[in-house]
């Protein structure tokens, strides 16, 4: 079953939505501005109702399955976020209004900074990055502000490890820095003696992620802090993992200075099908001063004898990247992860990262027999198998990850990170009850052995989905992004 | 113990005992010892009933539009949501998927994006359209990046009349690349300054940048600047308001390049400033180099049509360093919530809330620029316009608010030459006896003088 689109359900004449009459005396309108034809469907409000709940109903989601993708902590999004962030309060609300009409909205982001700011032992904090990458973007604009303020003008690398997302290097790229990358050592660990050899006064920083892709937990953090602190560098730290580490670990005790944090993510305020998310980006006391333009700030108020407190948005900071978007940060995503917070607190922080890494090696333990385990370790919030052995047999991962949507499972991250070949990038989150790990290990082990004795079977899945394999060459080929009739 | 974790203490054993260990902590013995299980210092955790209590009390501290007749937009604007809106992005099988990197489970989301990708290209006269960017100033400030990738040159002119913010954030997002950008002035009707332009424009120009209708709220005349900009070799980049675009002629029809724009007026609220959506489009000889997702359409072994994500060589996960942008996520859910506003609006809906703006925009205009000492400035307009009060500004507001009416932008701090004025804003919310009320109160206000 395939839903038409809008374009082909559109009948001239059909009105979705009736709006008021003029109620002002028309004013004359240009005409040689004004345009010919709007070419926009013509649907009744029911027909676009049934139009997009069906659309809907073509999808996989949390709320209706296990959906394990690696890196991306697709864990349950309390129905209570939904809620509060719809507040009138909080929705309707404009960006423009006076302070003193919105101290509500500025004392929660006030507060949320300073929560986050505590978990990461990053104590400066802006929630005006929308996204992870643009996290990224904000953090290493702050590195190069702090060189270029420090009249340090010949750092002109960056290095990543070759297991990094590649956001990283192509951020890095868009702060106008070279790429170096840095390989990773057996155990799956930055390559420590390779980092000593590349770090030098022409390096910016390192971009790190920890845990990394691999799910691991960087084993020489440490001395890594050391080798690039030691020769000039800052650490970028890509907290898209922040899920393993909650009240666990704070990365600015190991040596970060500047980390973001996905808040669709780890804070579960939810993914939206790629967004609005948040990428809050947290750094020393140092580089505060570096942080976009505005910093939700808070100072007792004038009035005499008063001792209250009040929120305002802090302009006066000359050393500022400037802004990295229209205004604050995307403010509804904010609203949902200080209810996270709220309703967690320390211990539920905890007990989400302890649950989220016994979660994951639970999964690697009762898996590790059937697929190829590239580094046997006990791993943090996610695994990686390689699927190699099976690809041995003609199934590939592209393969064990469709047979899996046909036992009703979202597959995993597959082929990333690319340090492992047909990877397999499990990331079970701490939501999931052990009955649907333990269905999911079966449905992987199934696999496994159906690779062995009927590899047709899982080479042509999916079979229980609305489309099968699409083909994406000939998408690419001639490329039809627009619906021309 | 939280109600969103399963486990329980008997689970958590049975699991330690089939990974081999006797607690859970020893699962983090790789973090260094003196590093591991800090103290964080946060208030309590709270229950469901408790949370929301907390929320509702400081949701309530903020003056909200539904109480309060609003005249300012600047960026942000209020129009009319329609319910079908809201419960379609609320479905959790929209709202807690995510990119839809498995097409055979997404079709869902591929096609609503596919359908808001021909939406977008209907309103601004573009051959293709991505899946969005994070907002109107991050669009524009890639846009200007892929001016520069696409001609190979290194510096950018910006109208001065384009939103004072957007025009910064494409300042942070250059400041790395060695792109140089300046202001174009303003010309006396409000409009950009063409033979300053013209001064600024040289063979090293990647694109001209302008905003229609502008910050000031004024209709700009993009035909010259199209010609100034493809005689040099240089591109037209248009950010536009989409409401505006249900009236007016589309920026593609008069030589622009590539279009962007703040998509918030399309079906969502103004939020405090976020999530808003940016909308990014151009012509398909540039296709190359956009950046973000687009999806296209295609079919299975069977024939069967179905949409996956396309041109992914472009994209930060296949091409790293040398990828067209760093994006990842955008703002899928706020774009399936223009694509659902587009579609329920329709062909006459979105024509008649560009009216209902303009007719009221310019009924509220007559009638304060008939009120003593308040002057009408610039030329033509959509929604937004300028008026000089015959008291400071701030002061104006001040009033205005001490009615209730959260009314008007202070534009000196951005425009200096126009520190007496006050940029206001009408929208199709704003009923007959709201702008009657602004402007009684703006008439008592300068009879107070």
């Amino acid at each position: 079953m395939t839903e038409p689109l809008l374009f082909e359900l559109t009948s001239p004449g059909r009105v979705g939505c009736r709006l008021p009459a003029v109620d002002v005396p028309e004013a004359a309108l240009p005409g040689d501005l004004l345009r010919e034809d709007l070419p926009l469907p013509e649907l009744s409000e029911r027909e676009v109702v049934q139009h997009f709940t069906r659309l809907s109903q073509l999808n996989f989601s949390v709320d209706t399955g296990f959906y394990p993708l690696g890196s991306c902590t697709m864990k349950y999004n309390p129905k209570m976020h939904e809620d509060v962030a719809r507040y009138p309060g909080f929705t309707q609300i404009h960006p423009r209004q006076d302070e003193s009409t919105v101290q509500g909205a500025l004392q929660l982001m006030c507060e949320l900074q300073g929560y986050l700011g505590e978990i990461t032992g990053l104590p400066a904090v802006s929630l005006q990055p929308v996204a992870g990458a643009h996290g990224e973007l904000t953090g290493m604009l702050i590195i190069r502000a702090y060189h270029l303020e420090r009249g340090d003008e010949d750092r002109n690398t960056v290095l990543v490890p070759d297991s990094a997302h590649g956001t990283n290097p192509a951020t890095a790229a868009m702060c106008g820095y070279r790429v170096v990358t840095v390989p990773s050592d057996r155990r799956g660990n930055i390559d420590a003696q390779e980092l000593d050899r590349l770090m030098d006064e022409s390096v910016a920083g390192l971009m790190l992620t920890n845990p990394n892709t691999l799910g691991l937990f960087e084993e020489h953090i440490l001395e890594v802090a050391e080798i690039v602190h030691g020769a000039g560098g800052l650490i970028y730290c890509d907290g898209a993992n922040m899920n393993a580490l909650l009240g666990i670990s704070k990365p600015g005790e190991l040596g970060t200075d500047v980390l973001h944090l996905n808040l669709h993510k780890t804070f579960s305020t939810p993914h939206g099908g790629g967004g609005p998310g948040g990428g809050a980006t947290a750094v020393t006391e140092e580089l505060g001063p570096f942080l976009p333009l505005p910093v939700v700030a808070r100072r007792e108020t004038k009035e005499a004898g008063a001792g209250r407190l009040e929120y305002y948005l802090d302009y006066d900071r000359p050393s500022s990247i400037g802004p990295v978007s229209g205004f604050f940060g995307n403010f509804g995503v904010m609203v949902k992860a200080y209810a996270y917070l709220r309703s967690l607190g320390e211990s539920g922080l905890r007990e989400v990262s302890e649950d989220a890494v016994l979660n994951a090696n639970y999964v690697l333990h009762r898996l590790k027999e059937y697929y190829d385990l590239p580094y046997d370790r006990f791993c943090l919030h996610e695994c990686v198998f390689s699927g190699t052995v099976q690809a041995k047999l003609g199934v590939h991962t592209i393969d064990i990850a469709k047979r899996l949507i046909d036992l009703g499972f979202h597959p995993p991250t597959v082929y990333f990170p690319l340090i492992v070949d047909e990877a397999l990038m499990i990331e079970p989150t701490e939501t999931e009850s052990v009955e649907t790990l333990d269905a999911f290990v079966a449905a992987m082990r199934q696999i496994a052995r159906e690779a062995e004795e009927e590899p047709q079977v899982v080479r042509s899945a999916p079979e229980s989905t609305p489309v099968g394999r699409l083909d994406e060459v000939a998408a690419a080929r001639e490329p039809n992004l627009r619906w021309m009739g | 113990m939280s109600s969103y974790i399963p486990n329980t203490d008997s689970d958590r054993a049975r699991m330690l005992k089939s990974v081999g260990l006797d607690s859970v902590p020893e699962l983090f013995e790789v973090i260094p010892a003196e590093k591991r299980y800090p103290v964080l210092e946060l208030p309590p955790p709270l229950s469901e009933m408790e949370v929301k209590r907390l929320l509702r009390g400081l949701a309530e501290r903020n003056a909200d539009l539904d109480h309060h007749p609003c005249f300012v937009g600047a960026g942000s604007y209020r129009h009319f949501v329609p319910s079908v809106v809201d419960h379609i992005v609320s479905r959790g099988e929209f709202y807690t998927a995510y990119t839809p990197y498995q097409p055979e489970v997404s079709q869902g989301t591929l096609t609503a994006i596919y359908e808001f990708q021909t939406m977008i290209c209907a309103l601004t006269g573009m051959d293709v359209a991505n899946a969005s960017m994070y907002d109107g100033a991050t669009a524009l400030a890639e846009a200007g990046l892929m001016a520069c990738r696409s001609t190979r040159r290194h510096k950018l002119i910006v109208a001065s009349t384009a939103h004072p913010n957007h025009r910064r954030v494409l300042r942070t997002y250059t400041q790395g690349m060695g792109i140089e950008v300046e202001d174009i002035g303003r010309a006396e009707d409000g409009d950009v300054n063409l033979s300053h332009a013209r001064q600024l424009l040289d063979d090293g120009t990647a694109a001209i940048m302008v905003q229609h209708p502008n910050f000031l709220g004024c209709l700009e005349d993009l035909a010259p600047l199209s010609e100034l900009a493809h005689a040099v070799g240089a591109l037209l980049v248009v950010s536009v308001d989409p409401i505006a675009l249900g009236l007016f002629k589309a920026p593609g029809d008069l030589g622009a390049d590539i279009v962007v724009g703040e998509g918030q007026s399309l079906g969502s609220p103004p939020s405090y400033g976020g999530p808003y959506l940016g909308f990014f489009a151009c012509r398909e000889k540039y296709l190359r180099q956009l950046p973000g997702r687009l999806v296209g359409m295609t079919t299975d072994s069977e024939g069967r049509r179905g949409f996956v994500l396309t041109l992914q060589p472009r994209e930060q996960h296949i091409r790293r360093e040398k990828a067209t942008s760093n994006i990842c996520s955008n703002e899928a859910l706020v774009a399936l919530a223009a694509a659902v506003y587009l579609a329920v609006m329709g062909k006459q809906g979105l024509r008649h809330v560009a009216e209902l703006c303009y007719h009221k925009a310019h009924y509220a205009v007559e009638e304060i620029a008939s009120l003593s000492g308040y002057e009408k400035l610039l030329g033509r307009f959509f929604k937004e316009f300028v008026i000089r009060t015959p008291v400071p500004p701030a002061e104006v507001h001040q009033r205005l608010w001490e009615r209730g009416i959260i009314g008007g932008y202070e534009l000196g701090k951005d425009y200096p030459e126009l520190a007496g004025c006050l940029l206001f804003c009408v929208t199709e919310m704003n009923s007959r006896e709201e702008m009657d009320l602004l402007v009684e109160t703006l008439k008592s206000i300068g009879e107070e003088k």
